[in-house]
């Protein structure tokens, strides 16, 4: 079986080791574990290296515990999230705003979803305008 | 109509900022054709027994060993759990399902936020599919065929919808030829499916020291 390697989205850079057991990562929550399946899989797809990945989540992660974020690694995964959105900004592919309205309309989206159905974007009663 | 589903819950649906961040850096990916959403799924299902379900399996073993802990979890979910130290992000009800040979117990909700993460880890893809909650509850006897899982005739089977606020866990009847067990390993043959319902604990599963 081709297990995708975790090595690949481990930061040389930083600081705060990954979570991890014997077997590779451990994630608290299911959103750590899409923001780390987008990040390996958009280095396997060569949206990004890995070097540029750690640098971006070393920047990320030494601000964090300069502004005084938690040492225990307990918000690791809310860098990641951060160091994904910047790389992707940084490269053009993505907006700051664009990002925020998309975040919003996904908040809007998931209040407006009846339990037990599926939670889609066309849910949002006030959807943002497209823009181009 | 075997199934006995409540549903008295319609608006609890809910992303934290940091979920509705990911979903729209998720969904921007996928709509521009950098990602591919299968493959997504594929590396989060490998990764979603990483907090695994050994939690759950040690409420479990412990229920089989102490009838008085069995009593106070099925009393009171929450408190029984947090015994163990195990609980959730704040305000969730931990409501246990025993099974029992007249009734057999199945939770389902296809939304992630909805699932007892911290006992039994990431919830597995397929929990979350429209088709999997759909037909949990429209068919629960063809569900767990579906599973390899076919229980005698007259089982009742009860499913349980999740709510962000109740998280149900299916409690399971401890297998013939387990006697003398340990705790240890009796918790190392309850899976996750089992605490789910779409299983059973497999006795041939145990590791730990050979029964003596």
């Amino acid at each position: 079986m081709n297990r995708p390697d975790a090595n690949h989205a481990v930061a040389l850079a930083a600081d705060t080791p990954i979570p991890r057991d014997a077997d590779g990562p451990v994630f608290a929550e299911p959103w750590q574990a899409m923001v780390f399946a987008l990040v390996v899989q958009l280095q396997e797809r060569g949206i990004f290296t890995a070097e540029e990945w750690a640098q971006a989540l070393g920047t990320e992660i030494r601000e964090a515990l300069a502004k005084g974020g938690c040492r225990d690694g307990s918000d690791y995964y809310e860098r990641w999230c951060e160091a994904l959105e910047h790389l992707l900004i940084e490269k053009g592919l993505a907006s700051h705003d664009g990002i925020d309205s998309l975040a919003a309309s996904w908040a809007r989206a998931a209040e407006a979803t009846p339990h037990g159905r599926p939670i889609l974007i066309e849910n949002d009663p006030q959807p943002p305008q497209s823009s181009s | 109509m075997s199934g006995d589903h409540h549903h008295d819950h319609d608006h609890d649906n809910h992303f934290t900022p940091i979920e509705a961040r990911v979903k729209a850096l998720e969904s921007l990916m996928v709509a521009k054709g950098y990602v591919d959403p299968a493959a997504l799924d594929v590396i989060v299902d490998i990764y979603e027994t990483k907090i695994g379900p050994r939690n759950g399996a040690r409420v479990v073993a412990r229920a089989w060993t102490d009838p008085a802990f069995a009593a106070r979890l099925k009393a009171d979910g929450t408190a029984a759990v947090a015994e163990l130290g195990f609980g959730g992000r704040g305000g969730e009800h931990t409501v246990a399902c025993f099974n029992t040979p007249q009734e057999h117990n199945l939770i389902v909700c296809t939304l992630c936020s909805c699932y007892p993460w911290p006992l039994l880890g990431l919830p597995p893809v397929w929990y979350k599919s429209p088709p999997y909650r759909s037909k949990a509850v429209l068919d629960p006897r063809g569900t767990l065929a579906d599973f390899g899982l076919t229980l005698p005739q007259g089982q009742r089977i009860r499913v349980w919808d999740s709510t962000a606020e109740t998280r149900f866990l299916v409690i399971p009847m401890r297998p013939a030829g387990t006697e003398g067990w340990s705790e240890e390993k009796l918790a190392s043959i309850v899976n996750r499916d089992a605490m789910i319902g779409t299983g059973l604990p497999r006795v041939q599963d145990a590791d730990g020291e050979t029964a003596s």
